[in-house]
């Protein structure tokens, strides 16, 4: 039997050691770097490491038993991860799912991302919790270098990560039944986003510095602010186009399009300890009342404190922290967590309904 | 919303006696809802027939009946109570069948009693296999295809839509009669055939065949408000085919990908909105076709079940304790997450471990019974297992089960399959059986692949190749030795679950050295916490679990702190009555400031609930893992007499000094022979006379000496196992050869002088009374109770129903025994509980043996005396005195009314249909009921009822007494006759009867005799009632056919003839009076008879 273990080590920034073995890719340069976070799903990994708004993070799955099911050709959110790397407790040796396609270490080798195997990633999670998100770096190099890596990667506060990840040229994704045009931003778009978007009508999807004027070019029905990676605070031009669109057409916005959205309305952002990663957050919807079991994935949130003519739609049930808002006076709403689920719970999927319904009775950017 | 105000009393049913499919789950869940709508502020009123559990005790409700679940009781019970609810989904499907009974007699419309938790439309929905699959195929749900048929023409139109292979049930049949499976068209039409011939009505239900997909179960809760959570998903090891409980099954489902996982999720609130449940946790089970994901709904329940309660303890969340709350008007997001507690319950717990539930069975108990698992439930009990992953969690389930295995094979007991060749394995692997598992395991290491093993069994591959990592580390390990492996290798044995005595057999070793050696390395294990979300938020939950990783997050407190072993699985001889006395000693040590650790790994249990001690390690119960946790907490003192046999094996190899209560030497004294005798010498307590033996010229010898019928009995063994009278010498012959070759016992290494048998001279038609008692370090002593066995010695005495006080013992007899229990109980220098067992015969009294722990009547006293047993002892254990206990209030008397309290066994022959129902030493029941009432033949009357015999007050009874039980038997019968029941006989007892002028109206045929036999009577439904004495055992085939057929018509079968005596009694007194209920805590208050 094959006893031929790449031995490993993953080091936090604050200089905590781990012990495993090399999965996946093999680092460039033999290490990888980035800010470690932890995600509590037990399904849909496939989802997560192609979620573009993981760029610059290595995940950390703290479901033990990673790559059950392997990959299949259907489950993807981008066409390529633009995480930095992967942590698991156990990677699975046999895919076992009739859609399977590939074996999830092989998908790993294919799109360049090294992983590490064999962490106590209980242990791993409770330091972040405890300590925060914090830089890391993992591969089979010296200690001292692995620990000078992890100090030496860069931080997320005030970097521009959507532009790593958004489409160099504007695309179409044809409508799937609905007779909608919208223009959808592209901050790192998930393609299960795009899936119920195309169910509204055709969707033009743009890059992330495309101008308010392109896009009123397109004569939208509606604009989607997608989720992506990093901070919203440096992304000072995207929220002048927001500024600008804002009364003249619907706006919808997700996650990053969430900040973005308050953040132009005048909030203020900050960074949480260790984010919200997961599929069993539970946020209430204030209007309603009603308790949806949401899919989360942010490091940043939008700060409490007097939007003005906002309304808060949604609250997180663990932490109280905003996860929707409304405007009042100009048809735009966003929620911080994801509705179109991929991975995790569909209760939410409302939302996209209440999208063509603010597309249906705004006559252009007016009530 | 906050609670409802408008409801103010609320009647709670329980699950009755623990039987197959229905175990001591229902007192976890029936507990937790009492407290909680106590806590809230609700009058609790509480019916249950089973007094070892705890939800029975005074305690937990504020209205306690032990009595009958059945309609007219419960009707009474509602009479007089007059409640505001009934919440019926606590307390299984039993309680959920009651109430929709009481619905349909209207009696809660007549009371207004409102049901709350389920309606009965949905209860019906969900019950109803038509109604159930029509509201599924409503909501656009797939449900196995199916059809119905009235003759073999039909049955073949409509087999030609759903496509073999398919399932054939007869409509309106008992226990699977005529069901069956048909692969071929030949064998559909003979399949068919047989099942139209069994339906009274010629109706088949013929169904596509799911057997071979894989099985899903999620656990669900919903809120008045609509809002829904899944708390668990589980995937089943045993693809279907193989009933749920009788399943290997994993949490979380570990081959779905997100998709397919959210689809399930989504079409199980579809189905808990349809079928209409609208506050409380349900399950929904799932098919998945491994070829293509087709996914179809099997079945729901609308209420906590044997699943949830696995779920609840998977993963931290309380479901029936959240169910009872939503119940009375929370909604989720109002309930905290006690985890957490800072976090609410409406979310959905995430895990980041696995864990592996096996199902425990005792086939070897029923002779006859082929051991195969399908569609009908067998299992008795069961373990889970945590560890982070598959492997770890597996290899801890199998070494949890307590049936000498040390894990996944690498242990003495997988030579029984080298005897195999490839191609018997192989065949044999194809069958699902208990031994299955170690099967799949032996073929990898024959070097047979994934492929060729899951087209053998379908079970998933990434199962099988989990198991085959175990597999390959085993031969990666059997290449080392204890000397040269390294500590990275060590750790990663660990981590796949390697016990310990697994790695000494491999390096043909002893265990103790593989630990020095470990240990030596720095190899220990870590402790992680259930806490409901991944490490997300910070919990301070004290519910643990060990693997083999970096950190260890238990930090142990610095008070005093005693550790309680519990009793693991289930099992026949020890269940439900053993975790009560564990739960007991952590009440009452906790309340006298005492930390108090549970160890135990039966997830049906009390014990395991996280509120039940101040830390729960959920592990398995070996030498290994509770000497880890020993070594973790240090405790001050381990309590292992209360918890049966389990934790009293694990006595031996602890530290002595730890040992709390009883030394473990006095126990060895009480088995061994020699001792035992020289110690009842001393004190001049007669002995029946007998011996020890290791062969068969030894027990032959011993029997010539004594006379025959004599009973023989190995040591060191639970629940009476391999017991037997035997008659004459051709039946010792046969028992012998039994215990020293092939019998189970035998498989395990037979006799040596260590472990030699017994053999007693057997006494005949005596009184067999039991005594529990406690003694405390100074000498003070209390008698708990002296129970009269209705059943005449020889009968186990777990199977035989008892009475409390004794009605046919005088006062001087009584006296007699108390004295000699509190010297036996003196000369063993007991600490803590001692029970020991009489034969009273013509006034003389001998004792058959003393054990000085915790019996499994504990509770059953408790409950008829008033006077908490289990926790005085507990508290004697750890130093205090009785005259303390006394003076707390804690130890009170025994209380005075008049009442009789009556347990009975239940018996789980209609399981079993290839196995005789007939009683002997060997213990058999699975669990017991309480008759109590203010006479000995009401309460026998109730305990009748309650244990599923109802006897009938009018019809015809069938007689046929063994030649010594006549003289029982002609008064019994008399009675009966008396009662207007009238009497067919086989020709000798016939005979016998109208001899001493009673009218029998037929003599009934032999079975090899021409005329109408007595199988042939009693499958025609023309007897009520049948009294079948057997002795001894052998061939008796007429006996076997006439329980058997009982067995299966359900109809109410007596045994013994001392038995129909106490029946016939109490049929009177039943037939005599009106119903009368009473509550526990008025019988405890002492209530008079009237005279």
């Amino acid at each position: 039997m094959n006893r031929d273990v790449k031995v490993a080590r993953l080091v936090l920034a604050d200089g905590t050691i781990f012990e495993g073995e090399m999965i996946g890719a093999p680092p460039v340069n033999g290490v990888t770097t980035g800010e470690a976070v932890f995600n509590t799903v037990m399904s849909g990994y496939q989802e997560v490491i192609t979620d573009p708004s993981y760029a610059g993070q290595i995940i950390t799955f703290t479901y033990p038993h990673i790559g059950n099911y392997g990959v299949n050709n259907e489950d993807y959110e981008s066409g390529n991860p633009f995480c930095s790397g992967v942590i698991v407790r156990q990677l699975s040796r046999r895919t076992s799912n009739w859609r399977a396609t590939n074996s999830l270490d092989a998908f790993l080798k294919e799109h360049e991302v090294p992983g590490i195997a064999g962490i106590d990633t209980r242990r791993l999670t409770r330091h972040l919790r405890d300590q925060g998100s914090m830089p890391a770096a993992f591969g089979q190099g010296d200690l001292n270098e692995l620990i000078q890596s992890a100090q030496k990667a860069p931080p997320t506060d005030g970097i521009d990560l959507v532009s790593t990840v958004t489409c160099k040229t504007k695309y179409i994704v044809p409508s799937l039944g609905g007779t909608r045009r919208i223009v959808a931003y592209d901050f790192g778009i998930k393609t299960t986003i795009l899936h119920h978007l195309s169910k509204l009508g055709e969707v033009i999807v743009v890059p992330a510095q495309t101008s308010y004027e392109e896009v009123l070019e397109q004569e939208p029905d509606g604009v989607f602010l997608s989720n992506g990676p990093g901070d919203p605070a440096p992304l000072t031009d995207i929220r002048s186009n927001i500024s600008s669109l804002l009364g003249e057409v619907p706006i919808f916005g997700i996650c990053l399009g969430h900040q973005l959205l308050a953040a132009t309305l005048g909030a203020e952002t900050y960074k949480l300890p260790f984010g919200h990663h997961g599929g069993n957050h539970p946020v209430r919807n204030l209007k309603t009342g009603a308790v949806e079991i949401t899919s989360q994935n942010h490091n940043y949130c939008v700060a409490d404190g007097g939007i003005p003519s906002v309304d808060l739609t949604h609250i997180n049930l663990n932490d109280e922290t905003i996860e929707g808002l409304r405007c009042q006076e100009v048809p735009a709403f966003s929620v911080q967590y994801h509705p179109e689920a991929g991975p995790g719970p569909h209760d939410s999927q409302y939302l996209f309904k209440e999208f063509e319904e603010l597309m249906a009775k705004t006559n252009g950017g007016k009530f | 919303m906050p609670r409802r105000t408008d409801i103010s009393s609320i009647l709670l049913i329980g699950s009755g006696p623990i039987v197959i499919g229905q175990a001591c789950e229902f007192d976890y869940s029936g507990t937790q809802a009492c407290r909680v709508l106590k806590e809230e502020g609700y009058r609790v009123i509480l019916v249950n027939s089973n007094p070892a559990t705890i939800m029975t005790d005074p305690d937990f409700a504020d209205a306690t009946y032990v009595e009958p679940l059945r309609l007219d009781v419960l009707t009474r019970v509602i009479e007089q109570e007059r409640p505001d609810a009934l919440l019926p989904t606590l307390g299984g499907q039993t309680a959920l069948n009651l109430a929709m009974e009481l619905v349909e007699a209207g009696v809660l419309e007549e009371y207004g009693v409102e049901l709350i938790g389920a309606r009965s439309e949905a209860i019906a929905t969900a019950e109803d296999r038509h109604l159930f699959k029509e509201a599924m195929l409503e909501i656009g749900l797939q449900v196995p295809t199916s059809g119905i048929a009235h003759s073999l023409d039909e049955a073949k139109e409509v087999v030609k839509d759903i496509g073999l292979p398919v399932i054939i049930r007869p409509a309106y049949i008992l226990g699977g009669k005529g069901t069956g499976m048909a692969h071929s068209s030949e064998e559909f039409e003979k399949v068919a055939q047989n099942g139209l011939d069994a339906s009274p009505i010629t109706e088949i239900l013929i169904e596509q065949s799911i057997a071979g997909w894989k099985e899903f179960e999620l656990e669900v809760m919903r809120d008045k408000s609509d809002n829904c959570v899944v708390v668990c998903s589980i995937e089943n090891f045993d693809p279907m085919g193989v009933h749920t409980g009788d399943s290997i099954t994993v949490a979380p489902a570990q081959t779905l990908t997100d998709i397919e996982y959210q689809k399930m999720r989504d079409d199980s609130f579809a189905c808990l909105r349809r079928v209409g449940v609208e506050t409380g946790g349900s399950n929904v089970q799932f098919a998945v076709n491994p070829e293509n994901g087709d996914q179809v709904v099997i079945e729901m329940n609308p209420r906590v079940s044997r699943s949830s309660a696995l779920a609840s303890k998977a993963t931290g969340f309380p479901i029936a304790k959240i169910a009872a709350r939503l119940a009375v008007g929370y909604t989720l997001d109002e309930i905290p997450n006690d985890i957490t507690e800072k976090t609410p319950a409406a979310f959905e717990p995430t895990i980041d471990y696995v864990v592996t539930k096996i199902p425990r069975w005792a086939f070897e108990k029923f002779p006859g019974a082929d051991g195969i698992l399908g569609t009908s439930m067998q299992s008795v009990g069961e373990v889970m297992a945590i560890g982070r992953t598959f492997p770890e969690s597996l290899q801890k389930g199998l070494r949890s089960l307590e049936n000498g295995r040390f894990g996944l094979n690498a242990d003495p007991a997988e030579n029984s399959l080298k005897k195999m060749d490839n191609a018997d394995l192989r065949s044999a692997a194809k069958v699902a059986t208990p031994d299955r598992i170690y099967q799949v395991e032996a073929l990898f290491r024959r070097g047979f692949t994934v492929e060729e093993v899951h087209s053998d069994t379908s079970i998933d591959p990434w199962f099988l190749d989990q198991i085959l990592a175990i597999t390959e580390e085993r031969s990666y390990l059997e290449n080392e030795t204890l000397d040269t492996l390294d500590k990275w290798s060590w750790k990663r044995a660990k981590q796949l679950g390697f016990s310990d005595a697994q790695l000494a057999y491999l390096w043909e070793t002893q265990e103790s050295l593989v630990r020095e050696k470990r240990e030596n390395l720095g190899v220990f294990p870590t402790y992680k916490t259930v806490d409901t979300c991944g490490a997300e938020f910070a919990a301070d939950t004290p519910y643990h679990y060990s693997t083999w990783e970096d950190e260890n997050e238990v930090k142990p407190s610095g008070r005093p702190k005693i550790m309680i072993l519990g009793s693991g699985p289930n099992r026949i001889g020890q269940g439900i009555e053993f975790d009560y006395c564990c739960v007991h000693a952590s009440f009452a040590l906790r309340s006298a400031g005492y930390e108090t650790i549970m160890v135990n790994c039966n997830p049906e249990t009390v014990s395991t609930d996280y509120d039940t001690s101040d830390r729960l390690y959920f592990e398995p119960l070996t030498y290994e893992d509770v000497s880890n946790v020993i070594e973790v907490e240090q405790p001050e003192g381990i309590i292992v007499s209360l918890g049966g046999q389990t934790p009293l094996k694990l006595a031996a190899v602890l530290p002595e000094e730890l040992i709390a209560g009883t030394n473990p030497k006095s126990i060895d004294i009480a088995e061994d022979r020699e001792l035992w005798n020289v110690l009842c010498r001393s004190i001049g307590i007669n002995q029946p006379p007998g011996g020890t033996a290791i062969n068969l010229d030894e027990a032959q010898e011993i029997a010539d000496d004594v006379g025959f019928p004599v009973l023989i009995r190995p040591s060191y063994v639970l629940g009476g196992r391999a017991m037997e009278i035997v008659y004459d010498h051709s039946q010792l012959e046969k028992a012998m050869a039994e215990l020293l070759e092939f019998g189970s016992l035998g498989i395990e290494g037979g006799l040596s002088s260590e472990r030699p048998v017994l053999v007693d001279r057997f006494l005949e038609e005596a009184i067999e009374v039991d005594v529990d008692a406690i003694r405390d370090a100074t000498g003070d002593a209390v008698i708990g109770a002296v129970m009269e066995h209705v059943e005449e010695a020889g009968i186990h005495s777990g199977d035989s129903a008892c009475v409390i006080p004794p009605p046919h013992l005088s006062e001087e007899v009584i006296a007699k025994i108390e004295e000699f229990t509190l010297q036996i109980a003196e000369a063993l220098e007991v600490k803590g509980l001692i029970n020991v067992q009489f034969a009273v015969k013509e006034d003389q009294i001998y004792v058959i043996e003393a054990n000085p722990r915790a019996s499994r009547t504990v509770p059953f006293v408790a409950k008829a005396t008033g006077v908490p047993l289990a926790k005085v002892a507990s508290r004697v254990m750890v130093g205090a005195t009785l005259a303390e206990l006394r003076e707390e209030k804690l130890l009170r008397p025994r209380v005075s009314g008049d009442h009789v309290a009556v347990k009975e066994a239940v018996l789980p022959f209609n399981r079993f249909p290839e196995a005789d129902p007939v009683l002997g030493p060997e213990m058999r029941s699975t669990g017991e009921v309480m008759g109590i009432d203010l006479t000995t033949g009401l309460a026998f009357a109730k305990s009748q009822i309650s244990a599923g015999g109802a006897l009938p007050e009018s019809g015809t009874v069938f007689m046929s007494l063994a030649d010594r039980d006549k003289e029982t038997g002609l008064e019994a019968a008399r009675s009966l006759s008396d009662l207007g029941l009238e009497i067919v006989a086989t020709k000798g007892t016939a005979e016998h009867l109208e001899k001493n002028g009673i009218r029998v109206k037929d003599v009934v045929a032999k079975l090899d005799e021409e005329g109408t036999d007595a199988v042939e009577l009693i499958r025609s439904g023309a007897v009520q009632l049948v009294v079948n004495s057997p002795h001894g055992r052998g061939p008796r085939a007429d006996g076997d056919h006439i329980r058997g057929a009982a067995g299966a018509e359900d109809i109410p079968l007596l045994t013994t003839a001392s038995a129909a005596l106490a029946a016939a009694k109490g049929l009177h007194e039943w037939k005599n009076s009106s119903l009368e209920v009473r509550t526990l805590q008025t019988y405890h208050e002492g209530v008079k008879a009237e005279r």
